[in-house]
C-alpha cells in the first residue's frame, strides 16, 4: 500500500525550475531517502509534500489525500521536521510537546506527550526552558515532537544535520524504531553514509531531477561501488 | 584597507538600506505636505476677520477700543446699533470671521464711574484643534491691548484712581458659537481646553495600542522566522485563519493591557492640564451618550483589528527579529500622523487634500470619533466605522491569502537567491 505517491512534480520560481518533474512512490512503513547535494531540490520537494509550498504542476498524494486539493487532511496525517527547525524558546520541553499535541487529538494529548517525553529522553531537563538546551537536546525534542503523534508519514529534512556522532546515532535509532509502529518516513540528507544505514530505498537527486532510485544494496551492486557516495558520483558523471 | 574602514564600510552597508531610508523619506514628505497645507505663519500674519458694533454714546474709551480693533483686524461689519447683532453675526460668519465685538452703551461712563466697562464678544469657532484657535487668540490679545491702553489713559488722567481697577478697567462677556451650539461664558480657547482634556486621551491611547500591539505582531512573525518555528506551525492541522486570528487577538490583549497601564500614569499627568474642573461639562452638553461610547468602542475594535492585520502583513516580510523592529516604523508613522493632525486641527477645518488623507488613514477614525460625537456628527463617525470595517476585512483577507501562498516561506523574490547563484555556476 502506498503512503506517498508523487507524479511529475514541478516547482518553478519565476523562470527558474527548482524541481523538474519528479516521480516516486513510498510504501507504508518504509524509510525512503532523498539524497543529493545542497540545492538539488530535496527541501523543495519535502516542503511541497508538507503543504508549505504550492505545486507548479504534477501531483502528490499522502495516503489517499491530494496535497493540493486536501491540504488540511494531509496536515492531519503528516509530521514535518524542517532542517534547522527551532522550538519556542520561552517554553519548557514538556510545554512545547503539549502545545503541539493539542493541535491533534485532544483526547489523546496526554498519551502523545508521554510518548514524546520518552522519545526525547531528556530526563528531568524536559521541564527546563528550551533556551537552556544544547543543539542535540533541541533536535531530540523536535524529533520527539514529530514522532509522538504517530503520523502516517514523517517528513524529516536533514534530521541529523549539525549533530555530533552520538546524538546523530540516537536520532537514527529513533527514526528506525518509529517505522515499527506503522509510520512511513521520508527523509532527506546529503550524508550518503547515513541514508545507507537508515533507508530501505533511496532516490538520488541532482539539479531538480531524480537521477537514480532503488535499494541502497542493489544500487551499490549495480554501480559496483562500495558506498552510496560512490554510486552518486558515478551516476552524476 | 584598514580594519576600521573595513568594519565602517560593512556597517554602513548594513544600516544604510532601502528599508531604513524609504520610511524616513516618506515621513519627511508627509510632514512637508502637512506643513504646506496647514500654515501657522500664514494664519498668524493675516489679521483676524471681525465685526464691530460700537454702541457707546460717549466715545472717550470706546474710541481707544475701536481704533485698536480697526488697526489690527480686518473689520467686515461695522455698526453703532446694538439691534444689528444678528446681521453682524451672519456677516462675520459668511466672511469666515472669528468674532463680533460689541462695545455697549455706557461703556465709557461706567469706567469713568469706577465700574468695569463691559466688552461683549460673540466668538465664531470653526474647529477645536489647537491651531483652529489661532485667530481667536489674536483677538483675545487685541482685547487685552484695549484694556492696557484704557488703563494707561486713566492713569494719565487721574492719579488718585484705585490701582487694581486702573490695571483692569474692562471685562469680557463672551459667548461662543460652535457647530450649531451656543456656549455662553466660554471662549474658543476654553472650549479647546475642555475638548482636549476629553478627547486627547483617546488618540494617545489609540496610538499607543497600535504601536505596542502592532510591534508585538510584527516581532512575533520575526521571531517565528528567526527561531525557525514558522514552518512547523504551518504544517500543523490548524487553518490559516486560526493562526492569523490567534496572533492578532493575543497581541491586541497584550497591547490593550500595556496601554491601560501606561494610560493610568498618563491620566494622572494629564489631570494637571485639565481645565474642565472649573466648567460643568454637562451644562454645555459636552457629554457622550451610551450609544456614543458603543460607536467609539466599535471604531476602536475595528481599527485595532485592521491595524494588527496590517502589522501581520508587514511581519510576513520580516526576516528576523531585527528586521521586524524596522517594519514597525510605517505603523508608528500611520498612528502618529492622524494623532498630531487631530490634535492641531479639527477635521472640519482641514483643507480638502488633508481631509482625504486623514480619512484614508484608518487609525484616524477612533481618534476623531469622541469629538465628532460630542457635536452629533454621526455621519463622520459611522462612515468612518464602515471604512475601517472594510479596511479590516480586506487586510485580513490579504493576510490569510498570503498565508496560503509561498510568500511566507520564500519571501517575495520569485526565485531564491541561493538557487539563482547555484544555477549560474552550473
Amino acid at each position: 500500500m502506498l503512503a506517498i505517491e508523487v507524479k511529475n512534480l514541478v516547482k518553478r520560481y519565476g523562470s527558474y525550475e527548482a524541481v523538474k518533474g519528479v516521480s516516486f512512490t513510498v510504501n507504508k512503513g518504509e524509510i525512503f531517502g532523498l539524497i543529493g547535494p545542497n540545492g538539488a531540490g530535496k527541501t523543495t520537494i519535502l516542503r511541497m509534500l508538507a503543504t508549505l509550498l504550492t505545486i507548479t504542476s504534477g501531483s502528490a498524494k499522502i495516503g489517499e489525500y491530494d496535497i493540493q486539493k486536501q491540504p488540511e487532511e494531509v496536515r492531519k496525517r503528516i509530521s514535518y521536521l524542517p532542517e534547522d527547525a527551532g522550538a519556542y524558546k520561552n517554553l519548557t520541553g514538556q510545554a512545547y510537546l503539549r502545545f503541539i499535541a493539542d493541535f491533534f487529538n485532544p483526547n489523546k494529548s496526554e498519551e502523545m506527550i508521554n510518548r514524546g517525553v520518552e522519545i526525547a529522553n531528556l530526563g528531568k531537563r524536559i521541564d527546563d526552558r528550551i533556551d537552556t538546551y544544547s543543539k542535540g537536546m533541541t533536535r531530540r525534542l523536535l524529533i520527539a515532537r514529530a514522532l509522538m503523534i504517530k503520523p502516517e508519514v514523517a517528513i524529516l529534512d536533514e534530521p541529523t544535520s549539525g549533530l555530533d556522532v552520538l546524538n546523530a546515532q540516537e536520532i537514527r535509532r529513533i527514526i528506525k524504531n518509529t517505522t515499527k509502529q506503522g509510520t512511513t518516513v521520508l527523509v532527506s540528507s546529503h550524508n550518503m553514509l547515513e541514508v545507507e544505514y537508515l533507508c530501505d530505498r533511496i532516490a538520488l537527486i541532482s539539479g531538480g531531477l531524480i537521477v537514480e532510485e532503488g535499494e541502497p544494496r542493489k544500487l551499490k551492486e549495480k554501480y559496483n561501488a562500495s558506498n552510496i557516495e560512490e554510486v552518486f558520483m558515478k551516476v552524476i558523471k | 584597507m584598514s580594519s576600521f574602514s573595513n568594519i565602517f564600510k560593512k556597517e554602513l552597508k548594513e544600516l544604510f538600506t532601502a528599508a531604513t531610508l524609504i520610511p524616513i523619506i516618506l515621513m519627511a514628505l508627509i510632514f512637508a505636505m502637512i506643513g504646506n497645507t496647514v500654515n501657522v505663519e500664514e494664519e498668524i500674519s493675516h489679521p483676524p476677520v471681525i465685526g464691530v458694533i460700537n454702541n457707546d454714546d460717549n466715545t472717550t474709551f470706546s474710541y481707544i477700543a475701536s481704533s485698536i480693533l480697526y488697526r489690527n483686524a480686518k473689520v467686515v461689519f461695522n455698526s453703532t446699533d446694538i439691534n444689528d447683532k444678528e446681521e453682524g453675526l451672519k456677516t462675520v460668519k459668511d466672511q469666515d470671521g472669528v468674532a463680533l465685538i460689541i462695545i455697549p452703551d455706557g461703556f465709557t461712563s461706567r469706567i469713568i464711574n469706577g465700574k468695569h466697562g463691559e466688552i461683549t464678544v460673540y466668538w465664531i469657532m470653526k474647529g477645536a484643534g489647537v491651531m483652529d484657535t489661532i485667530s481667536s487668540s489674536v483677538v483675545e490679545s487685541l482685547i487685552a491691548e484695549i484694556n492696557s491702553n484704557i488703563s494707561r489713559e486713566m492713569i494719565q488722567r487721574n492719579t488718585s484712581i484705585n490701582a487694581s481697577f486702573a490695571l483692569s478697567p474692562t471685562m469680557k462677556n463672551e459667548t461662543t458659537y460652535f457647530k450649531d451650539k451656543e456656549l455662553p461664558g466660554l471662549s474658543p480657547n476654553m472650549i479647546t481646553g475642555i475638548l482636549s482634556s476629553q478627547s486627547m486621551l483617546i488618540p494617545i491611547i489609540m496610538m499607543m495600542i497600535i504601536i505596542m500591539a502592532g510591534s508585538l505582531v510584527i516581532s512575533s512573525m520575526g521571531m517565528e522566522k528567526e527561531n525557525k518555528t514558522l514552518e512547523t506551525l504551518l504544517t500543523l492541522p490548524v487553518n490559516r485563519l486560526s493562526i492569523v486570528a490567534g496572533k492578532i487577538s493575543a497581541a491586541a490583549i497584550v497591547g490593550l493591557f500595556t496601554a491601560i497601564i501606561y494610560m493610568i500614569g498618563m491620566g494622572y499627568y494629564m489631570q494637571s492640564f485639565n481645565v474642565s474642573d472649573t466648567v460643568n461639562m454637562s451644562n454645555y452638553n459636552f457629554v457622550l451618550s451610551n450609544l456614543d461610547y458603543i460607536l467609539i468602542g466599535l471604531s476602536l475594535f475595528l481599527t485595532l483589528t485592521g491595524a494588527l492585520s496590517l502589522c501581520m502583513l508587514l511581519g510576513v516580510f520580516a526576516k528576523n527579529y531585527k528586521s521586524a523592529q524596522t517594519l514597525t516604523f510605517p505603523i508608528t508613522l500611520l498612528a502618529l500622523i492622524p494623532m498630531f493632525i487631530t490634535m492641531f486641527k479639527d477635521f472640519d477645518t482641514l483643507p480638502l487634500a488633508l481631509k482625504a488623507l486623514v480619512f484614508a488613514m484608518p487609525f484616524s477614525h477612533p481618534m476623531m470619533a469622541p469629538r465628532a460625537l460630542m457635536f452629533n456628527d454621526y455621519i463622520l463617525v459611522i462612515s468612518g466605522i464602515i471604512y475601517v470595517a472594510l479596511f479590516a476585512l480586506v487586510t485580513i483577507s490579504i493576510v490569510v491569502w498570503v498565508f496560503k501562498t509561498d510568500i511566507l516561506i520564500t519571501g517575495i523574490t520569485k526565485k531564491p537567491r541561493i538557487l539563482h547563484r547555484r544555477e549560474e555556476k552550473m
